[in-house]
C-alpha cells in the first residue's frame, strides 16, 4: 500500500504496527486500572466511606503501572508485540512510575498530613509546608544512595539510573524483610506441630474469670456512681455551711463526708481491674482462635496445609543456608534456574530437549507464577495490615503510604527478576533500567536483609510461643 | 444509709452499645454517664462497662432510682468471636453509627443479627431458625432483616448518629422501626442540656428499657411504640 510505504520511510520502526500495539497496551492498562479501582473500593475501603477520589485514583494508577511492567516482561519472553513498541512502552511506563513515586505521591501525602494537623490550618505559610516536606523527602531519598556502591556519577545527577538505583534499594529492603518474615511465618502457621491444644474446660474457665472480673468492675462503678451522686446532692445542700478550705480538701482527697466511700481509691481499683479484664479478653479470643485452628487441622484441607507447611519449612531452611553461603563465599549465581534446570535435564538425565523452546516456555511459566504470587501476596498483606491499623481518620494517609511502598516493591521485583530469566531475556531489563546498574549488588543486599529478617522472625516467634506456653501452664 | 448497702439494693438494667469500630461508642457512653467529654479515646478492647443512676418516672410523684449498665463493646472485626458472651440478659440496645461514614450506618442490621444469633445460642445459622427472629428470605433468596416483626418481640432499640460536628456528615434514616433515633455530637455537652431534644429522647429510651424489664404489663397496655 502506498500510504504504508510512505509511513515506513518517514518513521522507520514506528508504523501501523506500533499503533496497533499501543492500542493493545492501552486496553490492558485500562483493565489493570479497573482492577485497582475495584480492589480499593470493595476490599480496602470495606468499612469506610470514600471521601477523597484522588487517592483512589493514585492507588489505581500505581497498580496499573506496576502490572504493565510485569506484562511487558512476559511479552518480552513470549515475543508478543513488536520489539520497538515494547521498548517505547517500557520507557514511558518507567518515567511515569518514577514521577508518581517520587513526586506525586509524596507531595500529596505531605499535603494530607498537613491538612490533618489542626494547628497548621490557621497558619498562613501552611500552604508551603507540603512543598518543604517534599524537599526534605527528596534530600533523604538522595542520601540513601550514598553509602551503597551502586553507581558512579559519570552520568550526571538527574539520570534515570540514579533514581532507579535508590528506588531499588528501598524496594529490595522491603522485599527481603517481607520474604524473610513470610518464609518463617508460613511453616509456623501451617504446621500443626506448633498448635497448642486448648480444652473446653480452659475456655470455660477463662470465660468465668472474665465474667467475674466484669461483675467486680460493675459493682465498684455502681458504688462510685452512687457516691458521686450523693456528693453532688450534699454539695448543693450544704454548700454554704462548709468553709472554703474544707471544700477544697474534700475535692482533692476524694473523700465524701456524707458517705463512707473513698472515690479515689475505688477508681484506682477499677482501673487495675479494667486492665486485667482487657488481658483476659485478649487471651480468651486467642483461645477461641486456637480451638478453631485445632478443629480445622483435623479436616482434609487442614491436613493438606500441614503437609505444605512441612515443605515450606524445608524451603525456608534451604533458603537460609543458601543466603549464608552466598554471603560467606561472596558468590552470585550467574546461571538462572531455568537454564540450569534445562542443562541438568540434558546433561545428567540425558534427555534431548529443544533448549530454546523449553527455555522460553519454562521462563514464561516461572515468571508468570512469581508475578501473580507476589502481587496477590502483597495485596493480601496490605489488606490485613490496613484492617488492623487504620481508623476512619487515618485511612487516606495509610493508603497513600501503601501505594508508595507497593510501587517501590514492584520496581524492585522487576530488578530482581532479572536473575530468574535466561540471558536472552535479561537484555530488555538491563537496557531499560540502565546498563550501569550493578545488579549483583542488589542480590547481595537481598540476601543479607533476608537472612537478618528470617533470623529475627525466628527469634520473635520463638519468644512469643514460649511466652504463651508459660502463661497457659501457670493459669 | 451506707452506700455499699444501697448499691446492692437498687435494681439494674443492662444496655448493650454496639457499632463499628471508631464510630464513637466509648465517647458516647462516657458523655452520658459522666457528663464529661472523653479527651483521649482509645480503641476498646473487649467490653467497657459504665454505670449511670437513672431516675425512673421523673414526671410521676414516685420516682425511683435504677442502675443503668452500659456495656460498650469493642467493634473491631478481630474480636467478633469473643463478644457473644457479653450479650446475655440484655434489656436494651443502643446502635451507634458515624454520620460521616455511610458504611457504618449500613452495617447496623449486621450488628442486630449478630446480637440475635448470640441469643439463639450462636450455633444456628440456618435460615428457618432465623425466620422466627424477624428474618425472611427476600427475592434474591438471601436473608434480609424485617424490622417490623422484630419490633414486636424484643429489646428496645435506640440509634445514635455521632460526629455531626464534622464536615460531610449526613443525616441517615434507618429502617429499624420501633427504634428511637437521635443525633448526638459527643465533643461537647451543649446538646445534653436539661431540656434538649436529645436528653428527652434518651430519658424516654431509658424509661422504656426499665419498663420492659420490671413492668412488662405497662408495656403491653401502652402498645409498642
Amino acid at each position: 500500500m502506498v500510504v504504508g510505504e510512505s509511513e515506513a520511510v518517514v518513521a522507520p520502526g514506528y508504523g501501523f504496527g506500533f499503533v496497533l500495539d499501543s492500542t493493545m497496551m492501552i486496553i490492558t492498562q485500562a483493565l489493570f486500572f479497573a482492577f485497582g479501582w475495584l480492589f480499593f473500593m470493595r476490599k480496602l475501603f470495606k468499612y469506610y466511606e470514600i471521601h477523597n477520589v484522588v487517592i483512589q485514583l493514585l492507588f489505581s494508577v500505581t497498580i496499573t503501572l506496576s502490572c504493565t511492567m510485569f506484562e511487558l516482561i512476559i511479552f518480552e519472553i513470549i515475543g508478543f508485540l513488536d520489539s520497538n513498541s515494547r521498548y517505547f512502552h517500557w520507557h514511558i511506563n518507567l518515567y511515569l512510575m518514577l514521577v508518581v513515586l517520587i513526586v506525586i505521591i509524596p507531595i500529596y501525602f505531605a499535603q494530607q498530613v498537613v491538612n490533618a494537623v489542626r494547628v497548621v490550618q490557621r497558619w498562613k505559610m501552611g500552604r508551603f509546608l507540603p512543598l518543604a516536606i517534599w524537599m526534605l523527602f527528596v534530600y533523604f531519598f538522595w542520601k540513601i544512595g550514598d553509602p551503597f556502591p551502586i553507581l558512579s556519577t559519570k552520568h550526571g545527577i538527574f539520570s534515570i539510573e540514579q533514581l532507579i538505583s535508590r528506588v531499588g534499594v528501598i524496594g529490595v529492603t522491603l522485599m527481603a524483610v517481607l520474604s524473610g518474615f513470610g518464609a518463617v511465618n508460613a511453616p509456623y502457621t501451617y504446621m500443626t506441630y506448633f498448635l497448642r491444644n486448648v480444652s473446653e474446660n480452659d475456655i470455660q474457665g477463662q470465660e468465668k474469670r472474665l465474667h467475674q472480673t466484669t461483675d467486680m468492675i460493675i459493682s465498684k462503678k455502681k458504688r462510685i456512681a452512687l457516691a458521686e451522686k450523693q456528693s453532688l446532692a450534699f454539695e448543693g445542700e450544704s454548700a454554704a455551711k462548709q468553709s472554703g478550705m474544707r471544700k477544697v480538701w474534700n475535692m482533692f482527697s476524694g473523700a465524701n463526708p456524707n458517705s463512707s466511700e473513698n472515690i479515689g481509691a475505688l477508681q484506682k481499683e477499677v482501673g487495675a481491674l479494667e486492665e486485667l479484664a482487657k488481658q483476659l479478653y485478649v487471651e480468651f479470643v486467642d483461645m477461641l482462635l486456637q480451638k478453631e485452628r485445632v478443629a480445622y487441622s483435623k479436616t482434609f484441607k487442614g491436613k493438606y496445609f500441614d503437609v505444605l507447611g512441612h515443605f515450606f519449612s524445608i524451603y525456608c531452611i534451604y533458603k537460609i543456608i543458601i543466603c549464608t553461603v552466598n554471603i560467606v563465599f561472596d558468590r552470585v549465581g550467574k546461571v538462572d534456574p531455568v537454564t540450569r534446570g534445562i542443562s541438568i535435564t540434558v546433561n545428567w538425565i540425558g534427555l534431548q530437549v529443544d533448549v530454546e523452546f523449553w527455555s522460553q516456555h519454562v521462563s514464561f511459566i516461572l515468571v508468570g507464577v512469581i508475578v501473580v504470587a507476589s502481587i496477590r501476596g502483597l495485596l493480601i498483606t496490605f489488606t490485613k495490615f490496613f484492617y488492623a491499623i487504620s481508623s476512619s481518620k487515618s485511612s487516606n494517609v495509610i493508603v497513600l503510604c501503601f501505594a508508595e511502598i507497593m510501587g517501590m516493591y514492584f520496581v524492585s521485583s522487576v530488578l530482581l527478576m532479572r536473575m530468574n530469566m535466561p540471558e536472552d531475556y535479561r537484555v530488555i531489563i538491563t537496557e531499560v533500567l540502565g546498563k550501569e546498574l550493578d545488579f549483583s549488588f542488589y542480590h547481595r543486599w537481598f540476601d543479607v536483609i533476608f537472612l537478618v529478617s528470617a533470623l529475627s522472625s525466628i527469634g520473635v516467634l520463638y519468644l512469643v510461643h514460649e511466652h504463651t506456653k508459660d502463661r497457659k501452664m501457670s493459669s | 444509709a451506707p452506700v455499699h448497702l444501697m448499691a446492692d439494693s437498687l435494681k439494674k438494667a443492662k444496655i448493650v452499645v454496639l457499632g463499628d469500630s471508631g464510630v464513637g461508642k466509648s465517647s458516647f457512653v462516657h458523655l452520658i454517664c459522666h457528663r464529661q467529654v472523653l479527651t483521649n479515646p482509645s480503641w476498646t478492647v473487649g467490653c467497657n462497662v459504665e454505670v449511670k443512676v437513672h431516675e425512673y418516672g421523673k414526671a410521676l410523684s414516685t420516682s425511683q432510682s435504677y442502675f443503668l449498665e452500659f456495656w460498650d463493646m469493642g467493634g473491631s472485626p478481630a474480636y467478633k468471636k469473643g463478644r457473644s458472651i457479653f450479650y446475655s440478659n440484655t434489656n436494651g440496645i443502643i446502635l451507634v453509627y458515624d454520620r460521616t461514614n455511610r458504611k457504618s450506618h449500613d452495617h447496623l442490621p449486621k450488628w442486630m443479627s449478630e446480637f440475635h444469633c448470640s441469643q439463639q445460642g450462636g450455633a444456628s445459622t440456618s435460615k428457618t431458625s432465623k425466620q422466627g427472629l424477624g428474618f425472611f428470605s427476600d427475592s434474591r433468596g438471601s436473608l434480609a432483616y424485617d424490622p417490623e416483626s422484630f419490633a414486636d418481640q424484643g429489646v428496645p432499640v435506640m440509634i445514635v448518629g455521632t460526629k455531626g460536628d464534622c464536615a460531610r456528615s449526613a443525616s441517615l434514616s434507618s429502617n429499624i422501626t420501633g427504634a428511637i433515633e437521635i443525633n448526638l455530637d459527643c465533643n461537647s455537652l451543649s446538646q445534653l442540656t436539661f431540656d434538649s431534644q436529645q436528653t428527652t429522647e434518651l430519658n424516654k429510651f431509658f424509661d422504656k428499657v426499665i419498663e420492659k424489664r420490671y413492668f412488662p404489663s405497662y408495656h403491653m397496655v401502652s402498645g409498642h411504640l
